[in-house]
């Protein structure tokens, strides 16, 4: 087992590496001189020597390659270079954010797997029940719903009109908790709920295989109460195919956070992300795009191991 | 007696399994339906979109002044104006254009593109199919709506860039699912064969391979127009998308969610209009894959 996750982890290292290639040569070779791209609103005001100094400060005037292996060395050694906003250590920024969009991508998880694999278990084994076409054509119904504009209704409706909770104002999770959890209630529904759909179609349509596989009949013929027969016989077996919609969709919600963030004005990676591309900070949206899709293949790498854990025989492909 | 019980069962078991055959094609011709309610909520927004101009009941664009942000129904605007006193009914039919040509020139971007990597990987193999493959692999790991904000930020926001950023994104999906087909027909005889006689390989590829590929590719193209229209709704909700004044669904609910908490037809109208396209893409996926791949649909739809 420490060896297949050795190996796995083992093929995050080319992927991060072409990603920041990838995003740096992007930067790169962005329309117009990068000095005054990087330089924003600063260059209006500034001096030809200004501008020269700024280049040689961070390192604009060497080739692509120096410049690349002197951000990848630094950022090894957790430097991610300064904003040119507001010059405060990207790391900083990030280590303050980042807490809180993995409280929200837990959360919306948590949400998914709550509502999606319970409704996805009963709508199979209640197969063509009244319960299960109302089930299924939700789940349809739901993947089509573009989760932001879910968030805009549950916004209008349970901040405006119900004025249950506060429309914007996040509340730090050490400050207030109960206040914290009340903030993320709406977001992380927002975000969950779209995967929940997607859950409990992939788990109707896994369990609906098992439930046709000989131990089950076996299983049903010893004896063994219904309740076991489903959890334990067969829900352990359509586990595979759930695992894999819930891994893929670990990377989408870390992705879905930019624009749910933006929404509910929680200060996340995600809205850090956009605010950054917006004031053209592109060092700080460098630094916050690499954490985030490290966060990808981390997830990626855990699914990849609770599928090892799902299902021995992968451990020796 | 035994004899009895026996034709006893196996008549029972021949019932149940025509009926699951009358099931399975129940189920099948109920796919088709919601199908075809996709292709028809397809071809009217289409035919709204194209004949905009005559049908609308306003400019987009046409500001009234003496009726900013007025409920639907208020003299004329059916669903209301926006706060510029813009009608609300008019823009969704303009925004149906921009839409519908994101889906269409971004599914074609991604599969231009996708469709021979993954023909290329899957039958030349070797060095150039790791490295297409790991290239791959690195855009897939990109959060999509991710990957679309970091291009469009360099291409800056703008229609045809919105169209190249989306397409980019679904690049890998379309040469990872030409690359597997294409590893299991290379194999085969008529591929052997084609070799054989000493085919130049484009010739094999798109006259061999392609033809028999190509069916998946219907499918994750409906799939991939529903993805595209929601990437692109939600680029210009993030104002990095199509700029104003074009209107967008996208843009439309942008604009609302400032006045939320009074206009609440700015934010409701916009997105039915995607909800409803993204669903009939997604029957028509659905459909397609029923038709296409029977034994697929037997383990995934039901």
């Amino acid at each position: 087992m420490q060896a297949y996750i050795a190996r796995r982890m083992l093929q995050i290292v080319p992927v991060l590496v072409l990603a920041t290639i990838g995003m740096f040569l992007m930067v790169y070779f962005l329309p117009g001189d990068p000095a005054a791209n990087l330089m924003g609103e600063e260059i209006m005001s500034a001096t030809p020597e200004q501008i020269a100094d700024f280049r040689q400060r961070h390192g604009l005037d060497k080739p692509f390659p120096v410049q690349y292996a002197t951000w990848v060395m630094n950022a090894l050694q957790g430097d991610l270079g300064r904003s040119f906003r507001n010059r405060e250590p990207v790391r900083d920024s990030i280590a303050a954010r980042l807490p809180i969009t993995l409280e929200l991508a837990i959360f919306s998880t948590l949400i998914a797997i709550l509502i999606g694999v319970p409704c996805g278990i009963v709508s199979a084994v209640k197969r063509g029940s009244i319960l299960d076409m109302v089930t299924t054509s939700f789940s349809v119904g739901w993947v089509a719903l573009p989760n932001f504009w879910f968030a805009i209704m549950l916004v209008m409706v349970f901040a405006v009109w119900l004025q249950w909770v506060p429309v914007a104002g996040f509340v730090p999770l050490a400050q207030d908790p109960f206040a914290n959890l009340k903030g993320m209630l709406l977001p992380s529904f927002a975000l969950g709920s779209h995967y929940a759909a997607v859950l409990a179609r992939q788990t109707r349509s896994a369990m609906l295989e098992v439930l046709e596989q000989d131990y089950v009949r076996t299983a049903r013929a010893k004896g063994l109460r219904e309740l076991r027969v489903i959890l334990i016989h067969s829900l352990r077996n359509a586990l595979i195919p759930i695992v894999t919609v819930l891994g893929l969709h670990l990377g989408r919600v870390l992705g879905g956070t930019v624009i749910i963030e933006t929404i509910f004005s929680i200060p996340g990676m995600g809205s850090f992300v956009v605010a950054s591309i917006n004031g053209r900070d592109y060092v700080a949206a460098q630094g916050a795009i690499v954490v985030l899709i490290l966060g990808v293949q981390i997830s990626n790498l855990l699914t990849d191991i609770m599928y090892a854990y799902v299902d021995p025989r992968i451990r020796y492909v | 007696m035994r004899t009895n019980n026996v034709m006893g069962a196996l008549a029972t078991e021949l019932t149940r399994h025509r009926r699951s055959r009358l099931k399975e094609m129940g189920r099948v011709a109920s796919g088709l339906r919601l199908g075809a309610f996709g292709v028809v909520v397809i071809v009217i927004m289409a035919v709204v979109a194209l004949a905009a101009p005559w049908v609308t009941p306003f400019p987009p664009d046409k500001a009234d002044f003496a009726l900013l942000a007025s409920p639907p129904g208020t003299s004329g605007h059916l669903l209301g104006s926006d706060v510029q006193g813009r009608d609300i009914l008019s823009r969704l039919a303009y925004g149906a254009r921009v839409s519908m040509l994101v889906g269409v020139v971004a599914v074609g971007i991604a599969v231009l593109v996708g469709v021979p990597i993954g023909l290329i990987a899957g039958y030349i193999g070797g060095v150039l199919d790791d490295v297409l493959m790991r290239i791959m692999d690195t855009l897939y790991s990109f959060p999509t709506i991710l990957l679309a904000l970091v291009i469009i930020s360099v291409l800056q926001p703008g229609l045809f860039n919105v169209m190249v950023a989306v397409g980019i994104t679904s690049i890998p999906g379309y040469a990872r699912l030409v690359r597997g087909s294409t590893l299991l027909i290379r194999e085969s005889d008529y591929v052997r064969a084609a070799k054989a006689i000493g085919a130049p390989t484009p010739r094999i590829l798109f006259f061999h391979i392609w033809p028999n590929v190509s069916a998946p590719i219907l499918v994750q193209g409906s799939l991939g127009m529903a993805f595209a229209v929601t990437a692109e709704a939600s680029l210009s909700f993030l104002g990095l998308g199509v700029p104003p004044p074009t209107p967008t669904w996208g843009g439309m609910l942008r604009s609302g969610f400032s006045t939320i908490d009074t206009t609440w037809w700015l934010s409701v109208f916009p997105g039915f209009a995607i909800f409803f396209l993204v669903l009939a893409f997604n029957f028509i996926g659905d459909a397609l894959r029923d038709v296409l791949d029977p034994r697929l649909s037997r383990t995934l739809g039901r």
